[in-house]
């Protein structure tokens, strides 16, 4: 279907693609930056440090090792707690999808979780586990675990009852209609489930981090209770914790999503 | 009547001496509307369908007819009566009845290959035959050079093209097809048809078809047989044997007059079921295209 020819004018639409893509969040970084520059300028007192100050603690904090440091023993606590909670969801989503006792047992369980803000657990873990590396993760997990089920019960019962006849009619059955058929056909959903526990995952790890000081604990959180009289520093941590967040749900979440459903034709691009 | 075309009051098991393919006795299916009424869709319905035989299932939508495909591909069971395959009850759904559904149930996370290689899997085929045999398959109907693309990137009737050829590949005994063409454009039905009477002609061993459709055209240019089928609750009223020789075309004149005689039949329901007191607008649903 295509051509030599049309590969210029694709190219061409790629990069128009590209501009339209980064241009929007880049105005609206830009335009946040500028107000912030402003209310900095206006605020007399130092509790709002201007984008300069930030910029300069931001690389302070990089200089020292303080923040790459933090960085890296927070993302490694996320990694384990939310592989566990996206492991432990997803095998408790699909048995909800599955069975209807379940399902109308535990689902209601599983509601009041996701309903309960994951820092009232904080106090909780800590009488548990002591103010440990342990009672952050438990925080983490409970934080996230709930929206993967919920996810992946949707995904489950969102499987087009047709794709299952057609699978069964082909002679899929048991294991090989899951393996082959029911699972693929889940798959966006189990994404969309992913980046919504990403979000919930993150915001718990932080707030555990902040509230939860171990002694000698590095984090990013920890950073945030640490420097509770530098603001300038504090803004720093804010935005790493911010850019971290976003990036990684635009690099890996956002766009697994979009490769999954272009190739399925579910993505409408405009 | 003329000796090509032939027509019974009351559909009758066939005299030969093989065991038929495939056996309908005294078939019931009621199911639950939405409103919690019982709904008689199949009201005893018996048929046989011999080995190499095309039958095609024919009457207004409503008629059950579906619903009697479904259960021949077991993937429904009967409310009474008895369905059998070979001589014994349909133990559930199989890879000997392959079923081509009204909307292509393409696994659209699989390249249109992917499709036909993934049915050869299931049915046991050494993963070193598959791409070759997807791509023969898919050659031959018309899509070798579409093997890559994903189901959402074809039309509608190359959508219909691909099950088709996952459909074959398998090599199934029965094909079952739930009017497969029912929602394409007259050319590309037009071309699909002629893809079956390819596949009717060419077939190695003897393949058994039931298809199910609206359209009287379809029926007389495909079937050796049709059973005509009232309006619900789904009775069989007709039969009638086509020997019109292969390949047809819609303006072969045994064809038409088939077409004709059929749809005079049809209309003879309607008006029928009218008299009895049906208010569903029929006559409009008998696809003449």
């Amino acid at each position: 279907m295509s051509s030599a020819t049309t590969s210029a004018a694709t190219e061409k639409v790629g990069a128009r693609r590209i501009a339209h893509e980064i241009g929007p969040p880049l105005a609206g970084v830009a335009g946040l930056i500028a107000a912030w520059a402003v209310i900095a300028a206006l605020t007399a007192t130092d509790a709002v440090p201007s984008p300069l100050d930030t910029w300069r603690a931001l690389v302070a904090g990089m200089r020292d090792g303080t923040i790459p440091e933090a960085t890296l023993k927070t993302m490694i606590r996320l990694v384990f707690s939310f592989s566990l909670a996206v492991i432990g969801g997803t095998l408790l989503g699909v048995l909800l999808g599955l069975n209807e006792f379940a399902r109308r047992s535990i689902r209601p369980l599983v509601v009041a979780l996701q309903i309960v803000p994951f820092v009232a657990w904080v106090p909780i873990a800590v009488i548990w586990f002591g103010a440990t590396e342990r009672a952050v993760v438990f925080v983490t997990i409970v934080g996230s675990f709930p929206s993967m089920t919920l996810a992946a019960m949707a995904a489950m019962r969102q499987v087009p009852p047709i794709l299952k006849r057609a699978g069964r009619t082909l002679g899929a059955d048991g294991w090989q209609l899951y393996r082959d058929v029911i699972l693929p056909a889940a798959l966006p959903g189990f994404i969309t489930g992913l980046q919504q526990a990403w979000g919930f995952a993150w915001k718990a790890l932080m707030a555990a981090e902040l509230i939860i000081a171990a002694a000698g604990a590095v984090g990013l959180g920890h950073l945030l209770a640490r420097e509770a009289d530098d603001v300038a520093a504090l803004a720093a941590v804010v935005a790493v914790i911010a850019v971290i967040g976003v990036l990684v749900d635009y690099l890996v979440f956002d766009r697994l999503d979009r490769h999954v459903r272009r190739r399925r034709g579910l993505l409408i691009e405009g | 009547m003329s000796d090509l075309i032939t027509t019974e009051a009351t559909p009758a098991a066939t005299p030969d001496d093989q065991a038929p393919k495939l056996a309908v006795r005294d078939l019931v299916k009621t199911r639950r509307s939405t409103r919690g009424s019982i709904v008689t869709a199949v009201d005893h319905v018996s048929f046989d369908v011999n080995v190499g035989e095309f039958v095609c299932l024919l009457g207004p939508s409503g008629c059950g007819k579906t619903s009697i495909l479904n259960i021949l591909a077991g993937l429904d069971e009967p409310s009474s009566g008895q369905v059998l395959l070979d001589g014994r009850p349909i133990p559930g759904p199989g890879p000997d009845r392959a079923v081509l559904f009204q909307e292509p149930a393409l696994f659209p996370w699989l390249s249109v290959a992917g499709n036909v290689e993934l049915a050869l899997k299931l049915t046991g085929t050494p993963s070193a035959e598959r791409t070759d045999r997807a791509r023969t398959w898919l050659t031959n109907v018309g899509l070798g050079s579409f093997a890559d693309d994903y189901p959402h990137e074809l039309s509608a009737g190359m959508r219909q093209r691909a099950q088709l050829a996952r459909a074959l590949a398998t090599d199934p005994e029965v094909l079952l097809g739930d009017e497969p063409f029912g929602a394409l454009d007259a050319q590309a039905r037009e071309l699909l048809q002629d893809e079956v009477q390819r596949v009717l002609l060419e077939r190695g061993g003897p393949k058994t078809f039931v298809f199910v459709t609206h359209n009287v055209r379809e029926a007389a240019l495909l079937a050796d047989r049709v059973l005509v089928m009232s309006a619900a609750p789904g009775r069989l009223v007709e039969e009638v044997r086509i020997g019109a020789p292969r390949p047809r075309q819609l303006d072969d004149v045994l064809v038409a007059r088939v077409v004709s005689d059929v749809h005079d039949l049809l209309m003879r329901e309607v008006v029928r079921a009218r008299a009895e007191g049906s208010d569903r607008p029929i006559v409009q649903e008998i696809d003449e295209r």
